[in-house]
């Protein structure tokens, strides 16, 4: 078989690479065939057709997604049949769709909308039937509204093929086909991870977060309340996107500048309690590593999507999860008792909101355990989704902001708890911090960082897309076998080997999301390989640029132990910075 | 009730038989044919010999036949089947029942066939109880052959010619019904015993599947007489089945899937299912030629559930073979393997699709998918797999046995052998029928079916299910073949024939299909899941009565054919399968050939057949009506008023068109125009 491949687009001669589908030859040519269903990366599913170009000699129009590109072929890419299928594929959904755009979440962000835009369609020709299907806001996290669904079932094939999880599918026929939880159950009494996934893939505003806005400005205007906000490390290096920046922008001046002048009291870095995280975290390692009183692997448990995936689908190995609470636990527990003691405020007065890239984050603040404090530990989750819409409503131009910083309390962080926010990275906060404790045993850190410790600090072979990454690292003498993934495809992949009893490693980190938080289903939409790409570059340039790079070099960190806490894994720790799971099969 | 069997032509002759699953024979059907061959001995030949002769039905006790395929059982075979039970064990009368399965005259069922030995098999059609024992009682009992209940006789080789039936009766296979027909996939439906391996063994089962195996050439034998007979896909769309089957055996990657299509779904259709139900090993000896034509060791047939007379057959079909090592490892000796499971289909029409029937197979949400690839190259569990239809494998076994020659002397030039149709809708003599390919649909509905019930006028015939295409008259002498049926804008689809007569509404016919295709979508493709719908809404407008509340109605009502020859195209052009692709093809069709008649209801507002009742108008004529108040008080509306013994009058305002007031006057005086 050739290597290339000649054929004919729009009279023009192009050259292909063998076993390349015509979209992508006529993608590469510049030529724009509108897609709906298709998902880059998966095996095309030719649901929606609204990608059929002309190919003569065939007998239909054909998907250019799925059909091969071929020597010879002579394509029509926008011949009159073309487009008129085109525009008759969307006249049909349009006829069948709620035509309530000025008030959808996804007005302006809707694939079908700019279809509908593009392809000229400026009447409806189709009257009649129109599917009726009730919301489904059973979710904390999720709302589906099958009304809105044009039923590409993008979000079907990422919860089944990337995520493993298949809390959805289709069902009944026809007209009466619908997306919905089997046997018609809600979605809360499903497997479904909260991820949201699913949200990031749907063209339309069939699938959104359950918005906690509303509570969040109540509180805000509350005189009463004390607003104390965080915010998560990939939020700097996504949000910008909302305000028509570059993917890969950092905008971590401009994020604090604008909560502060939508009235949140304190603006908080959660790396800072991401450090913290790797001090526990990285403690139990060695303690599991030394004492052999809990299984290994390890696996890090900062990802609640992942979490809740191994409470269903693996509820006998949840003793491999890590006890440490993630980074927004564990400062929403320190906001309301540390932070309260040290201030003199009244914690029952203090509202947590944290702002995460995460729909799983909104389950999570509301798991009964998440009240360490006394009170439930964060209040509200933001998506970065719903906090660009905050930002809008507030009327603050974000693109016009100056820089500002965190407020000091937990406004500094390392480098090591930046890169939580890529796949990989809390692997590599976790060696930064390991190899340390593991010549310093009582875990905290008494001098500065030192030129040779810095040239350990770069753990790159757990870094980037690829769903499953290994490495084997010297630690000081002591070698460990580690695994990273990204995806719970992916993350199944290896607890598999937990499973069957293959599993080399002592340490795996796993984000339930495709390329980690900065993948994360709250995150800006689109999310693109190519998109995660540029925010986990500009993620690491980040930790890069940061004097403290591991986080038990982290002041903060110190003086929170010393004053506070203890040590990693002490009482006080132990009470307010670690959590259980919950056995819950499927 | 299959027949007692002291003597099974399958059992060993002698212990000098060694042949058993473990330790297979490789002349073992030879030897049923023509045995014994290993040995001589005058006990065996005699023993094999007496088990061939009862499984050919020429035994010395009587023998009544049951017409139990599904057509049968419904016409009311299931009450007389006990009934006669009772009868016989009442006058202590030994004889053999016999189920068969549907010899294809369904409209003269319920049937029965009573052979006395050394006599032709006499048919008995449309018997009910009593007439089922008066036929026992004259007939068994006293030898007086009730000839007027009799349709005629089926000869045997043991029948003496001066049997009284010669006389009386005429031959079946001489009537015009039948003589047209050169049955072979039908050769044995209806004639014998569907559960009984020994009697399609004696008629020369298996034969080819030896001849194939012991050639030695790994299938290709087979491969070279299918591609010599000509045979195309019997499923509808009519690929060549020796291009397909290379095609699969070129596929290197093991294991390889063979799968049956039995999803028949077709409304109007029931070819497969008689085949299965009356001749199941035929389907299942074609599926394991063709298995070892492209090398693949596991199939499955996929058969609806909804037969579940078929799955019962199937299933006892199996295990039979299973049990004598025809199925299984090491097939007669030869090293090929074959293992064949049943899978019942949920009730999608869709899964007629092979890719949604290969993702159904899988436990998989029956919707198809984007192809390439094709399931040749990727199908089952993502194997090579081939696919074909229950009639494409039920014609193999002949080709094999005969050659490919013999197959393709019958026929056309592209469409070679003979294809069987399900004669369905306002003709005479409904049931299945199987015809040359090339006759045309003239000699096959007016010779072969008896032309339109009650003598109506003939209006058109429905080829090739839901999607195929609507024939009028003046094509009636088209040439039933995959090509010329094309032409026509019909296909020849699986082998439903729908016959429609003068008063068939054509608009009306067109929404019943499309009313079908909508509900039956799978959803998955935006075309056929939305299109299909607002074709159908549109064709309900044109059949709605007026209602003054809708002011658009009447302009959407004019727009309805363009708005309709706009939509088909696109969905034709785009839809993902089969079924979407010709989706529109009811509408398609009928405007082709009956636009007058969309175009009579869209402005005229009337339905030249009189059969959209919603647009006609009830009157009482007041001359006829002798005020019986039948109508008024039958109707739902009570929009008829009137006092006894004077004229009524209908209230047309109210009228809900139901036509119930039609149906109830006994003296003609209600009127719809």
């Amino acid at each position: 078989m050739p290597d290339t491949i000649n054929l004919t687009i729009n009279d023009k001669k192009v050259t292909a690479k063998a076993g390349q589908t015509l979209l992508q030859v006529c993608r590469e040519q510049g030529l724009d065939i509108p897609t709906l269903c298709y998902l880059e990366d998966l095996f095309p599913s030719g649901a929606c057709r609204m990608c059929v170009v002309e190919v003569e000699g065939a007998r239909g129009l054909v998907p250019s997604c799925a059909f091969p590109a071929s020597e010879g072929q002579v394509v029509h890419t926008h011949s009159p049949r073309a487009r008129r299928a085109r525009k008759t594929i969307v006249e049909l959904l349009l006829a069948n769709h709620p035509q309530e755009c000025l008030t959808c979440v996804r007005s302006e962000n809707c694939g079908l909308q700019s279809l509908a835009h593009d392809l000229g369609v400026r009447e409806i020709p189709y009257e009649g039937a129109r599917r009726e299907h009730p919301i489904d806001a059973s979710s904390v996290a999720l709302v589906r509204d099958p009304e809105k669904c044009i039923l590409c079932g993008r979000c079907v094939r990422v919860c089944e093929e990337i995520q493993g999880v298949s809390a959805i599918d289709f069902t009944r026929r026809g007209f009466q086909t619908v997306i919905e939880p089997a046997f018609g159950t809600s979605l809360t009494d499903t497997a479904c991870v909260n991820c949201g996934q699913c949200i990031l893939v749907c063209p339309t505003g069939a699938l959104r977060e359950q918005s906690e806005l509303k509570e969040v400005w109540d509180a805000i205007n509350d005189p009463d309340k004390i607003v104390l906000v965080q915010v998560a490390p990939a939020i700097r290096a996504t949000i910008g996107e909302e305000f028509g920046m570059q993917p890969g922008t950092l905008v971590t001046g401009k994020l604090a500048a604008a909560l502060r002048r939508i009235g949140f009291d304190k603006i908080f870095d959660t790396d800072v309690a991401a450090d913290l995280t790797i001090m526990e975290e990285g403690s139990e390692l060695v303690q599991r590593l030394t004492t052999g009183n809990m299984p290994l692997p390890m696996i890090t448990s900062c990802s609640p999507g992942w979490v809740k995936y191994m409470e269903h689908f693996y509820p006998e190995l949840i003793d491999h999860l890590s006890t440490a609470k993630s980074p927004h636990m564990m400062l929403g527990t320190l906001l309301k008792t540390y932070y309260a003691e040290k201030n003199n405020i009244n914690p029952e007065k203090i509202v947590v909101v944290s702002i995460m890239p995460c729909t799983a984050k909104k389950y999570e603040v509301q798991r009964p355990e998440m009240n360490d404090s006394g009170f439930q530990d964060v209040d509200f989750v933001l998506t970065t989704r719903e906090t660009a819409r905050l930002i809008k409503l507030a009327g603050i131009k974000f693109e016009n902001l100056p820089d500002e910083k965190f407020d000091e309390a937990f406004g500094t962080a390392s480098g090591a708890a930046v890169i939580f926010g890529a796949t990989g990275g809390v692997m590599e906060a976790a060696l930064r911090t390991a190899q340390f404790m593991l010549t310093q045993p009582d875990g905290v850190a008494t001098e500065q960082v030192t030129g040779e410790m810095l040239s350990k600090v770069n753990f790159s072979a757990v870094r980037g897309l690829v769903g499953v990454k290994e490495a084997e690292v010297d630690l000081n003498g002591i070698k460990l076998k580690v695994a990273v993934a990204n995806g719970l495809t992916n993350a199944r992949t290896l607890v598999e080997q937990i499973v069957a009893g293959t599993s080399p490693y002592q340490f795996i980190e796993i984000m339930g999301c495709p390329g980690g938080c900065i993948g994360g289903g709250g995150g800006p939409i689109p999310t693109t390989t190519e998109i995660r790409k540029k925010r986990i570059a500009a993620i690491y340039t980040e930790d890069e640029n940061l004097p403290l790079r591991a986080s038990h070099d982290n002041p903060i960190i110190k003086e929170l132990y010393a004053t506070y806490l203890g040590k990693p894994l002490g009482e006080k720790s132990h009470h307010l910075l670690h959590t259980s799971y919950t056995k819950r099969g499927l | 009730m299959s027949q007692t069997t002291q003597n099974n032509l399958m059992d060993a002759c002698c212990a000098q038989c060694t042949h058993c699953v473990a330790t297979p024979c490789a002349r073992y059907i030879e030897c049923r044919s023509n045995g014994p061959l290993c040995h001589t001995d005058a006990a065996c030949t005699a023993r094999l010999e007496a088990a061939r002769r009862v499984a050919l039905h020429e035994q010395a006790q009587p023998i009544v036949f049951f017409g139990a395929g599904t057509c049968g059982l419904a016409g009311g075979m299931s009450e007389i089947i006990p009934a006669l039970h009772e009868q016989l064990a009442e006058k202590g009368i030994e004889i053999t029942l016999k189920e068969v399965g549907c010899f294809g005259l369904c409209h003269r069922e319920p049937m029965m066939d009573v052979k006395l030995p050394g006599r032709p098999r006499v048919c008995f059609d449309a018997v009910d109880v009593k007439k089922a024992k008066e036929i026992i009682e004259r007939y068994i009992i006293n030898d007086d052959l009730p000839a007027d209940y009799s349709m005629g006789y089926i000869n045997s080789a043991d029948a003496k010619t001066d049997s009284p039936e010669f006389k009386a009766l005429t031959n079946l296979y001489d009537m015009p019904l039948l003589a047209k027909q050169p049955r072979n996939v039908l050769q044995n439906c209806g004639i014998i015993d569907p559960n009984s391996l020994p009697e399609y063994v004696a008629r020369g089962g298996y034969i080819a599947l030896t001849k194939a195996l012991n050639a030695g050439d790994n299938g290709k034998l087979v491969i070279n007489e299918v591609d010599a007979s000509g045979l195309r896909g019997r499923g509808g769309g009519g690929f060549p089945t020796a291009r397909k089957w290379s095609m699969a055996r070129a596929q290197e990657r093991k294991p390889k899937y063979l799968v049956c299509n039995a999803d028949e779904g077709d409304p109007g259709a029931f070819m497969d299912r008689s085949v299965l139900e009356g001749d199941p090993h035929r389907v299942i000896e074609g599926m394991m030629l063709a298995a070892l034509a492209i090398g693949a060791d596991h199939g499955y047939i996929y058969c609806r559930a909804e037969y579940p007379l078929a799955i019962k057959r199937l299933e006892h079909s199996i295990a039979v073979l299973e049990s004598i090592g025809l199925l299984g490892d090491n097939i007669l000796g030869s090293g090929f393997s074959f293992h064949m499971k049943l899978k019942k289909g949920a009730g999608a029409f869709v899964c007629g699709e092979e890719t949604a029937l290969l993702a159904s197979i899988e436990g998989k949400r029956g919707m198809p998918k984007v192809r390439p690839p094709y399931p040749v190259q990727s199908g089952l569990w993502g194997q090579p797999t081939c696919i074909n239809n229950v009639e494409t494998f039920a014609n193999v076994p002949s080709i094999v046995a005969n050659g490919g020659a013999w197959f393709a002397s019958v026929g056309t030039a592209k469409s070679k052998g003979t294809k069987v149709f399900a004669l369905t809708g306002k003709i005479a003599k409904g049931g299945l029928v199987e015809v040359p390919m090339g006759m045309t649909l003239r000699e096959v509905i007016f010779e072969v079916g008896g032309g339109i019930l009650d003598a109506r006028p003939f209006k058109a015939v429905q080829i090739g299910g839901p999607s195929g295409g609507c024939i009028p008259e003046h094509l009636l002498d088209t040439p039933v073949d995959y090509d010329n049926l094309i032409q026509v804008g019909a296909m020849m689809g699986s082998g439903g024939m729908v016959v429609m007569d003068d008063q068939t509404c054509m608009v009306d016919l067109a929404r019943f299909f499309m009313e079908f295709i909508r509900n039956e979508s799978c959803g998955k493709c935006i075309p056929c899941r939305e299109g299909t719908t607002r074709m159908l809404e549109i064709l309900e407008r044109i059949v709605r009565p007026y209602s003054d509340e809708d002011p658009t109605a009447t302009i959407q009502r004019f727009k309805s054919i363009t708005a309709l020859e706009q939509l088909a195209p696109v969905i034709k052009d785009t839809a993902l399968c089969g079924l979407g692709m010709t989706a529109p093809n009811p509408v398609l069709a009928t405007l082709r050939y009956f636009r007058d008649e969309y175009e009579a209801h869209v402005y005229e507002r009337k339905c030249p057949a009189g059969a959209c009742r919603s647009l006609l108008t009830f009157t009482i004529d007041a001359e006829k009506c002798v005020g019986c108040t039948m109508c008024a008080k039958n109707c739902p509306a009570n929009c008829i008023s009137g006092t006894v013994k004077k004229p009524h009058v209908i209230n047309n305002d109210a009228c809900l068109h139901c036509g119930v007031c039609l149906d109830t006057c006994r003296f003609g005086a209600v009127v719809a125009e």
